[in-house]
């Protein structure tokens, strides 16, 4: 046997390895969610049940949480995206040495522990409302836990949004200014379209960041609960298979996304393929028509 | 007087960006520049500052300030706040070294902090050797179509949450698990071995957390490296191992550090891992803060302990860069 091919079983054998850590704990939750033992087992096998999916729709506070985290991951969306966007422009139009001191403190709130920023907010939203009168409208679980979730999911935003505007030809908003458009048409015409993508998965990240946030939300949320709060509560209390049937229906959701987003890729690649091919020939085809026209004259 | 100094302190930072940007534009002597207002319309203009301001402003750096200034402060009633008992104090910083019900050396929290930093330098160590192989393996030997997969599969686990992936850990390890079933089975030991009471299930709960932190920067890192270096340095005679060290290493230092300062930020600063699979008698340093917060009450002391542990975090980072010669801005790129 060559020395390549020891090299191959080895890395191949590592690969494995590291799958089996990253997949090993999340396949066994799964087996025991249809194991019908109440204390979850994957081993041995009692027999093949759905009650605790059952059990898991009825589970008032689990549902009241799963409502809360939708809304508050909203709200993160609605926050952190223009914020991101405002943000990457800002960025993008400052000189080298300021655009360092801007980037480190825009980036700050990806580094920081979520508990202290959990803690920060509440303490500085009690204060503020108090000061402005406004204890009312702004002291409140799910408002504190979208400010909170939002310093940092704004930033993941700034982040994914600012890749995409790097590659942004600065030749077509000076085509459109000569054109005669104004700098706001320019921005909903032809920025937007063209960031369009980043701002959808965008979104989407901060909605998946959102959603599985604990450590900023437990903090912020007060006296209210999201899904992964209530989860928390559960699971310090004891442990039942229902929650390893919620992991199990996250799982099939991403698995399904992950799925989706490869369909997608794909397709999307097929087209920009097709789109480059169509404009290649429309070019030639132009340039052959070219000196026919010049011709007569 | 405190809460004013928290607002002057912005309005100096916004000040000085201000007068760096001026000055800069003045120096780039470019004619084709158009102001901030002009490039982009006053009303559009007026939006972006305005939603950089507020989230800077609202939800980063005054926040951040009323914390620190909080605890500053001893732990009041609402009704006494701004009251003659509300004055500025060190007493929540001294609480850390020596407790104030007994004037002895505060030797659980301090060992607390110390278990916290040492343990999540490890996990960071430890990541790292895990991580590396894999990074290397996608950045420079697989396809482009292989990579994706992989990609695809290191994430969709990610979007299972924190509790639960402690949770799925747990009943691996816990003295019924499957793993304590299938020792006994083969007969290695008699008795289930306590995981979690020895702290091993935090260890694997941490490392397992950040695993995806500590890949995507080295995958990004080694990718941009030029297959030919190591191809050249092979031709030249260089071992596996000097490959690594003197070619692969250096030049991934970067993305190498920008790796471990998340896992080591992140775990330092986790709740879920030590809440769930930490052994009964574990102090995780941010568990010590949220029983401040939630069991105790006192807002101004877990809020100075929060801030020994964000001020601690950073000061070691910055001097694990320094060691490796690396700068922040290229360790946060």
């Amino acid at each position: 046997m060559s020395s390549q091919t020891i090299n191959k079983v080895m890395i191949g054998f590592y690969v494995f390895l590291f799958f089996a850590y990253l997949f090993g704990p999340l396949l066994v939750m799964s087996v025991t969610a249809f194991n019908t033992p109440s204390y979850p087992a994957a081993y041995p096998l009692e027999g093949f049940t759905l009650d605790w999916f059952v059990k898991l729709w009825n589970h008032k506070a689990m549902m009241q949480g799963l409502v809360n985290s939708i809304i508050i991951g909203i709200g993160v969306i609605c926050v952190s995206v223009p914020v991101g966007l405002a943000a990457s422009i800002v960025m993008n139009q400052i000189y080298h040495r300021a655009r360092s001191l801007y980037y480190l403190v825009t980036v700050s709130p990806v580094l920081t522990p979520g508990v202290i920023i959990g803690i920060s907010t509440v303490i500085f939203w009690r204060d503020f409302s108090e000061m402005t009168g406004t204890r009312g409208v702004f002291y409140k679980g799910i408002v504190l836990a979208i400010f909170g979730q939002s310093s940092f999911i704004a930033a993941y935003c700034l982040l994914i949004i600012s890749a995409r505007l790097q590659r942004f030809d600065r030749a077509q908003e000076e085509a459109a200014l000569d054109l005669g458009a104004s700098y706001p048409q320019v921005f909903w015409h032809i920025l937007l379209p063209f960031l369009k993508p980043a701002l959808i998965s965008a979104a989407v990240i901060a909605f998946l960041s959102s959603f599985e946030n604990y450590n900023t939300t437990t903090f912020a949320i007060l006296a209210d609960k999201t899904l992964v709060t209530v989860l928390a509560g559960e699971v310090r209390q004891g442990t039942t298979p229902a929650l390893s049937a919620l992991a199990v229906i996250i799982i099939v959701i991403s698995l399904l996304g992950a799925i989706a987003y490869e369909i997608m890729k794909r397709h999307e690649e097929r087209r920009s393929a097709k789109l480059a091919e169509q404009a290649k020939r429309a070019e030639r085809g132009e340039l052959a028509q070219g000196p026919a026209l010049a011709a007569p004259a | 007087m405190s809460r004013l100094l928290v607002y002057l302190i912005p309005l100096a930072v916004i000040a000085a960006f201000v007068v760096m940007a001026r000055y800069e534009r003045r120096l780039a002597h470019d004619p084709t520049h158009r102001g901030f207002f002009e490039r982009n319309g006053t009303v559009l203009g007026l939006v972006f500052i305005g939603l950089v301001a507020f989230w800077m402003l609202m939800l980063v750096v005054l926040p951040y300030l009323y914390m620190v200034q909080e605890s500053f402060h001893p732990k009041l009633v609402a009704a006494d706040r701004g009251g003659p008992k509300d004055i500025l104090t060190l007493d929540q910083y001294r609480s850390f070294f020596i407790q104030p019900t007994d004037g002895e050396v505060n030797t659980t929290h301090l060992w607390a902090f110390f278990f916290t930093l040492a343990i999540s330098a490890l996990v960071t160590f430890l990541n790292f050797a895990i991580c590396y192989p894999l990074a290397y393996y996608m950045a420079q030997a697989g396809s482009a179509q292989k990579v994706r997969l992989l990609m695809l599969a290191l994430i969709v686990p990610y979007w299972v949450n924190e509790i639960l992936r402690a949770f799925s850990l747990r009943l691996l390890l816990a003295s019924k698990g499957l793993i304590n079933q299938m020792l006994m089975g083969v007969g290695l030991t008699d008795a289930p071995i306590d995981f979690l009471g020895n702290n091993v299930g935090l260890y694997v709960g941490l490392s397992y957390a950040y695993l995806l932190v500590m890949v995507f920067p080295l995958y990004n890192a080694i990718e941009s490296l030029d297959k030919n270096q190591i191809e050249a340095a092979r031709d030249l005679g260089a071992s596996w191992f000097r490959i690594h060290k003197d070619v692969v290493i250096p030049y991934a230092k970067p993305g190498i550090a920008s790796g471990c300062t998340m896992v080591f930020m992140l775990s330092a600063g986790s709740l879920a891992a030590p809440q769930f699979l930490g052994g009964p008698r574990t102090l995780w340093f941010t568990s010590i803060v949220y029983d401040f917060f939630f069991q105790a009450f006192n807002w101004p002391r877990g809020a100075a302990y929060a801030f020994i542990l964000l001020a601690a975090c950073i000061a070691l980072v910055l001097l694990m860069l320094r060691l490796f010669k690396v700068s922040l801005g290229e360790a946060i790129k």
